[in-house]
Order: C-alpha cells, then sequence, then structure tokens
C-alpha cells in the first residue's frame, strides 16, 4: 500500500531532489526501508552501523512521532503520510 | 563559502556567552546567494533541550522545533540553512559526536567560548559521504546582496 514520505532538505539531493516519495509497506520501518532500497545513498544517513535508524532521524506519521507510537512497528495505511524530520544535535564531548 | 550578517555573528557569540559554561545552540537563516554561497540574515536562537547536567557538553534540538524553524523560515521567504552551537572551553573545531549526529546540506557553525568570552568561530558542512566535516570559509554579506534583496526584518514569532 503506498505511503507517502517527506524528504527533509538534506536528504533531497539522495533521492533524486524530490521533495517527496511514495513507497510501499504495512509498518512505518517497512516504508522507509523500502525508500532506503531504493535511493541506497541515503542509506548511510538514515541507518547507523548495526542497521537502527539513526537516533536523530524522526518519523512523523501526520502530527505524531512513530516513537510514542510503536516505533519502526507503527502500522501504516494507504495514503499515510510519513515525515523524516531531524533532531540536530553535538557537542565538545569533553568530560567535565 | 557562508556569509553571515553582522547582527547575526553577534547573536552567535553573544549567545554562546550567555550560555556559558554550557552550550547554546539555534538556527542560521537566511538565502542561497551567488555561487551557492549560504547568506545568512539571521542567526534565531533555540533552547538546548539536552537534560541540565549534560549541556556543558552536548546540545539537542529537537524535532519540533526543527519543524518551527523551516515553517519560520518558508513564512519569512527565506530558508533554514544551518545550526550555530558553542564550545564552552574547547576549540571551535566539530568534535566526533557532532560528525556522527550531523547532516549534509547544512552549515555547522561553531563559537569557541573560553572562560566566558566568545573567540573563534567557524563552519564546517559534512561531506555527502559522511568520511568527514569540511572547513567552510566564512565571509561578510557584501551590500550588494542587501540592495538586491529586500528581506522582511520584522522577526516575528510563529
Amino acid at each position: 500500500m503506498p505511503v507517502i514520505i517527506q524528504i527533509p532538505t538534506a536528504l533531497r539531493q539522495f533521492a533524486d531532489g524530490q521533495p517527496e516519495i511514495s513507497a510501499e509497506g504495512s509498518t512505518a520501518g517497512d516504508v522507509i526501508a523500502a525508500f532506503a532500497e531504493r535511493y541506497p545513498d541515503i542509506k548511510r544517513h538514515l541507518y547507523d552501523e548495526y542497521g537502527a535508524l539513526r537516533s536523530f532521524i524522526n518519523v512523523f506519521l501526520g502530527e505524531n512521532n512513530i516513537k510514542n507510537l510503536e516505533g519502526p512497528a507503527t502500522p501504516v495505511k494507504d495514503g499515510d503520510v510519513l515525515i523524516l524530520v531531524p533532531a540536530i544535535a553535538g557537542g565538545t564531548g569533553k568530560s567535565a | 563559502m557562508i556569509l553571515l550578517d553582522e547582527e547575526a555573528r553577534l547573536v552567535i557569540r553573544s549567545e554562546g556567552e550567555r550560555a556559558y559554561p554550557n552550550e547554546c545552540c539555534g538556527f542560521l537563516i537566511g538565502r542561497f546567494g551567488e555561487a551557492g554561497a549560504r547568506v545568512v540574515t539571521e542567526a534565531r536562537p533555540v533552547r538546548n533541550s539536552r537534560e541540565k547536567e549534560e549541556r556543558y557538553h552536548r546540545f539537542v534540538i529537537e524535532a519540533e522545533e526543527f519543524m518551527r524553524a523551516e515553517a519560520y523560515a518558508r513564512k519569512m521567504g527565506l530558508e533554514l540553512l544551518g545550526f550555530y552551537h558553542s564550545h564552552p572551553d574547547h576549540p571551535a573545531e566539530p568534535s566526533g559526536y557532532d560528525e556522527e549526529n550531523a547532516l549534509p546540506f547544512y552549515s555547522y557553525v561553531i563559537v569557541a567560548v573560553e572562560g566566558g568570552a566568545a573567540k573563534n568561530l567557524t563552519s564546517w558542512e559534512l561531506s555527502a559521504d559522511r568520511a568527514g566535516f569540511v572547513n567552510e570559509p566564512i565571509g561578510a554579506i557584501p551590500a550588494a546582496f542587501w540592495n538586491a534583496n529586500i528581506i522582511n526584518i520584522d522577526k516575528e514569532d510563529i
């Protein structure tokens, strides 16, 4: 079932410049994975070396962050919109 | 190349000093100029959402704040070009943690704050293959840009 994924500006260069694409899947995680399979260059920005979504990548289903739903197992249906939104993090990392 | 408005530099420096010994953070808003240069016309502070005891060496800008900043930039006819944060008592160079959490495309401006006083200001861009940060020269916005671009300077909250 096709679900729309809205892509943040920073990652559009890895998806032929498109602001949104449609992908298939029954869960949010499946849909994002299908998207990443279609555009392999985007994988390293979405997933860490263990294959998990990077901690700073947030996926919203409508207005709800899937972290507050069922995570990647959150069910999606035809016509749903998933929005990829980065949280921005950093810092010196120095010890006190 | 990133061109920083003088007021934006002042905001970044003063925010770094105000937050010391913790880290400050914020958005860089503007538009693309000639030869793809990022022209930053506003530095917009945002709350460091890390736990209080972690803010001396970490910052985070929540996704919801990111969406608000993008909406604000769109409303102003501008773009979200990047982010700034401070490095208290640490060089203005990206840490490994900065790199792990960065995305390509955006500019990451860092201000070093030594003993409470803002010092060096640098800017960095992550390479598309995540191989590392590349230093980005910082320049001033030429008068010709302002003459050619009318920007609503009523910076309203949304």
